[in-house]
């Protein structure tokens, strides 16, 4: 049925007032419509018309997209941790398209990744680099403790080195160099080899009550691949885990950069010495659900980072309980397992609570790694422990992304693979973080700052509340600036970590020599009397 | 031992088919592992060659390393530089890593053009670098233009973790697989009208599967389009050391360094990415090293966060620092690399050729050809080329790669690697191909029941094949070599 635009269609009952002019011109045809008589044609281009005029109205006001090259000034360093924007080169001086400018695409969550990280746990990192400490080149140069590295066993790595040397390059064929086994194509996943010998290196580490199956492992470049495999396969995009704070600023990129998962803070306090509850767990899972939030899993580090404290058997079997009754993941992340120096507590892996447990293990699983029980972050190995078939399946996939050089496994194989030389390594390597820790923490104490209790890690979790003018984030990160432009010492502040308290920082004493901690103790008294008269 | 498998418990990447490894494509690698090859204890085992690996020049590093103990760290010369290495994890890598990379991949250019140190970025090897830049570049949804036929690696290593398409453009024979620009234009308005927004242009160049180099006019034209549509223009150069003949190579380096050098200056950088890699023209794929090199400054900052995710160890950027800024050891690399493929590709092209087997003519570089085999189908159909295929892991007991696993339009190609062995084995490689070209030039017509005879339906549980290829006994990808090293 054909109408011409200009006509009024009589609508049957109810009848529209005749007054109310152009609204019900609108109304009219439509309603037409819906009674199935008449203005069928004005009904449908009306809205069409409409809806066209929608669109080009939100086309022309879209915000434009930022620009693809931001200029940000260069930073001076050229062998920063953080984002070292480069310097111009010439040759792109002019851009001069043929037509406009027209800024380039990118994808946005590059541009998201690109930001610089104004993070005070990378800014610090970034100081550092560009006028590190030396105690004959650079005496004046700033103390690095925001970084946790351990280089206090490396002569025993050095001289195991030096006695084993062709065997660790080639795998203990001694005779020939040969390339060949080192330079193909290997399983993405890691040689057999490594596996067990890995295997038995962390069964060593936490302690000799577990012992750890090489097919439930899979080994790619690092732990922060690892945890991002993991993040992946156990997480689709927009889902959560739960992690208790403060945490290793890291995890916010792991997790989160390229997997687009959410990290759900689950504040611990300086009353339970930061140690994490069930209670407070429960609290912010619920409120995870109220958000809309699907909670996929817990994430924990044990011992912690940063505070350095370790998760006791009544807590992991909490933990495994709130998981298996909210049918959710447990990512233990133990790579400090190999790092204790502390004598009261037992260090215990959930693969040991679990063992022989009526537990459904396909919902646990460990990151480990080299980086720190071994120092060897230049290396990259990390490792994916878990019990769950499709997880390991999955993850293995995912290491073409990430596999471990090969000549790097070969190397290991050999040092792993010497019981005598781990051995001796995991129980000198404590004594002397002990030692450091011993040393470190009783200059601070001397200065009046006390740390938490701590067990493990590389580092101390310290408390400097008492020097900060305002008690807040802001007031911690003054303090914070002036301990790394003023004293010339790099420290991680709690605020970088999601601390919830101000004041606190995470302060790594495992890359100084013994005669460097009364030079750093000196220059943090020099700060704290500082604050402590008002400046 | 409680082991419930509770598949709601995992994402939808664990549990879903993005990792591509079910296509049949793998039967081949199963064939070879179950079976491989070897001189003396299995002289009737499959061949492989399936495996793009270049062992040829591995006399000339071993070599090296023998001469140079320092590089490698473990060694009485080399321990004092333990220490450094060992904690060193700054994702900008080594200095001496990223000058010795971009002289090298200067030098591979002929020195026509030079690389920038500050914008190598490192990556998990190629796959690694592919996947950082779909990253960099696009988002979940949006896609990238690829002309076929192309590694099958690309569904996986673009696609999965990402969430970007990849919409094909479609070459052929007819001239040679080269990509038309007509056909670009229209895969992209056709890409346009179907709402899906293409974020860029990824070619291989030099090609695989194809063996062939793009010239300087056609990547002109190309880097012109990609520019006044402002997309971006990837470009996977891993195999550009390994051109062996005329006509010479050209980089998309050297179109850049060309606008600006004549003062036009009409591309806009921003654009332009370069994939590089050292497990082809170096062959070492086990070291894991890969190369993004972007000319957007906003792109190099992304990729080197996302790095962590993939750096090269730090022993290995050391050793590598050291063997690449010897310019006297990379000279003599690129000379015997360049001659040796030349030799082997004219050995083995010319071995089909006397049995009738033409490869594709043109191709100069790579480490395979890309080998006619149409008139032995039976019909012009996947199907036909997938029996065909199957005959030829079961019977002539090799590994090659069907065409349609790189999404070739046309059925009949194969790819053939012939650097991953030895002169020897790629003798018996050409005898067996020569009794089967026999065998089938009279059985042609009855060709159909040859075929049908020898079931070759090779079925087998998706499950059992993921948990065979991560064996350490896997397929994914072993070298004979390694096998007869034991």
């Amino acid at each position: 049925m054909t109408e011409s635009p200009s006509s009024e269609p009589e609508p049957p009952s109810p009848k529209p007032r005749a007054a109310a002019g152009n609204g019900m011109r609108l109304v009219v045809p439509l309603q037409g419509v819906v009674q199935g008589r008449g203005g069928l044609i004005l009904g449908s281009l009306i809205p069409c018309a409409l809806f066209y005029f929608l669109q080009l109205y939100l086309k022309r006001h879209r915000s434009p997209k930022p620009p693809a090259s931001s200029s940000n000034p260069p930073s001076p360093s050229s062998s920063s941790p953080n984002l070292g924007d480069l310097a111009r080169t010439s040759s792109r001086s002019n851009l001069l398209g043929r037509g406009s400018i027209v800024p380039v695409r990118l994808s946005s969550r590059g541009m998201a990744i690109a930001k610089p990280n104004d993070s005070p746990y990378y800014v610090g990192l970034d100081k550092v680099a560009g006028d590190r400490f030396h105690r004959v080149d650079n005496p004046e140069g700033i103390i690095q403790l925001g970084l946790s590295e351990n280089t206090l066993c490396f002569d025993l790595i050095e001289r195991w080195m030096k006695e084993n040397l062709m065997d660790s390059l080639m795998g203990g064929d001694g005779a020939e160099l040969s390339i060949n086994g080192m330079a193909t194509y290997q399983p993405f996943d890691g040689l057999m080899e490594l596996k067990v010998a890995m295997a038995d290196f962390m069964s060593r580490v936490m302690g000799k009550g577990v012992s750890f199956n090489p097919s439930q492992m899979v080994l790619m470049a690092g732990a922060t691949p690892a945890i991002e495999i993991l993040t992946f396969c156990l997480a689709d995009h927009g889902n959560a885990f739960l992690i208790p704070t403060p945490y290793y600023p890291g995890f916010d990129r792991d997790i989160k950069f390229r997997t687009g998962v959410e990290l759900i803070p689950v504040h611990c306090r300086s009353t339970d010495n930061f140690m994490l509850t069930v209670t407070a767990l429960d609290q912010a899972y619920n409120q995870a659900r109220k958000r809309g939030l699907k909670v996929r899993g817990i994430l924990f580090s044990n011992p912690s980072n940063p505070v350095g404290n370790i998760l006791s058997r009544e807590t992991l079997y909490e933990l495994l309980d709130f998981a298996q009754e909210k049918n959710i993941h447990i990512i233990s992340d133990e790579i400090f397992a190999g790092s204790l120096y502390g004598t009261a507590e037992e260090f215990v892996s959930v693969a040991e609570i679990i063992e022989g447990e009526e537990f459904d293990k396909s919902r646990v699983h460990i990151i480990y790694g080299l980086s720190k029980d071994l120092s060897l972050p230049g290396f990259r190995v990390g490792v994916v422990y878990s019990y769950n078939e499709n997880v390991l399946a999955a993850a293995k996939r995912l290491t073409r992304f990430s596999s471990i050089s090969a000549p790097t496994q070969r190397l290991l194989i050999s040092m792993l693979s010497d019981a005598k030389f781990i051995e001796e390594y995991i129980e000198t390597n404590r004594k002397r973080i002990r030692r450091m820790y011993d040393l470190f923490v009783g200059g601070l104490d001397q200065l009046g700052i006390r740390c938490a209790k701590s067990s493990g890690g590389l580092y101390c979790w310290a408390d400097m509340s008492v020097l900060i003018a305002l008690y807040s984030e802001k007031g911690e990160l003054e303090l914070w600036d002036k301990l790394l432009n003023v004293g010339k010492v790099n420290v991680t502040p709690g605020s970088a970590c999601h601390c919830i308290e101000p004041g606190w920082f995470r302060c790594c004493f495992t890359a100084l020599a013994e005669e460097d901690v009364p030079l750093v103790m000196e220059r943090i008294g020099k700060v704290a009397e500082m604050c402590k008269s008002g400046h | 031992m409680v082991f419930k498998l509770n598949n709601q418990l995992l994402s939808r990447m664990a549990i879903g088919d993005g990792h591509g490894e079910n296509s049949s494509y793998f039967d081949g690698w199963k064939a070879y592992d179950s079976d491989p090859y070897h001189h003396q204890n299995n002289p009737d085992g499959v061949i492989q060659m399936g495996l793009a690996e270049n062992q040829l020049c591995f006399d000339k590093v071993e070599e090296w390393l023998k001469k140079n103990p320092a590089a490698s760290i473990c060694t009485p010369e080399g321990v004092a530089g333990f220490k450094d290495v060992a904690i060193f994890q700054d994702y900008h890598g080594l200095p001496q890593f990223r000058n010795a990379v971009a002289k090298f991949m200067g030098k591979v250019r002929g020195d026509r053009v030079s690389f920038d140190p500050d914008r190598i970025v490192m990556a998990g090897g190629a796959t690694g670098a592919h996947e950082t830049v779909a990253f960099c570049l696009a988002d979940p949804g949006e896609a990238l233009l690829v002309p076929t036929p192309y590694y099958p690696g690309f569904d996986r290593d673009l696609r999965w973790r990402t969430g970007v398409q990849l919409v094909p453009i479609e070459c052929d024979s007819a001239n040679n697989f080269k990509l038309r620009m007509e056909d670009l234009e229209a895969a992209y308005e056709m890409a346009k009208l179907n709402n899906i927004r293409v974020k860029g242009l990824l070619l291989t160049n030099p090609s695989n599967p194809l063996g062939t180099i793009l010239d300087g006019d056609t990547l002109r034209n190309i880097a012109a389009f990609t520019n006044e549509n402002n997309i971006h223009l990837i470009c996977d150069e891993i195999y550009s050391a390994t051109v062996f003949g005329k006509p010479d190579y050209v980089s998309i380096a050297e179109i850049v360094d060309e606008d600006r050098k004549s003062g036009r200056n009409v591309l806009n950088l921003d654009l332009i990415h370069i994939v590089y890699s050292l497990s082809k023209d170096m062959g070492f794929p086990g070291l894991r090293v890969g190369i993004v090199y972007s000319y957007n400054d906003v792109v190099v900052s992304c990729a080197r966060k996302m790095s962590s995710f993939g750096l090269v160890s730090a022993q290995t950027q050391h050793m590598i620092g050291s063997m690449l800024s010897d310019a006297e050891f990379v000279e003599e690399f690129l000379g015997a690399n360049r001659a040796r493929l030349a030799e082997r590709h004219g050995a083995f092209t010319g071995g089909l050729g006397r049995v009738g087997i033409r490869c594709l003519r043109s191709s100069n570089a790579g480490l395979f050809v890309w080998m006619d085999l149409r008139r032995l189908l039976k019909e012009q159909s996947v199907e036909a080329e997938t029996a065909l295929w199957r005959v030829i892991i079961n019977e002539v007991k090799l590994n090659v790669s069907p065409g349609s696993s790189f999404h070739c339009s046309e059925p009949g190609w194969f790819r053939v690697c012939f650097a991953n062995m030895d002169d020897e084995t790629m003798e018996v490689a050409l005898g067996r191909i020569r009794a089967f070209v026999a065998k089938h030039k009279e059985a042609m017509k009855p060709a159909r029941k040859l075929c049908a005879q020898s079931s070759l339906k090779l079925s087998f549980s998706g499950r059992i094949y993921d948990e065979f290829i991560m064996s350490p006994r896997s397929p994914i990808p072993q070298s004979p070599l390694v096998r007869a090293r034991t």
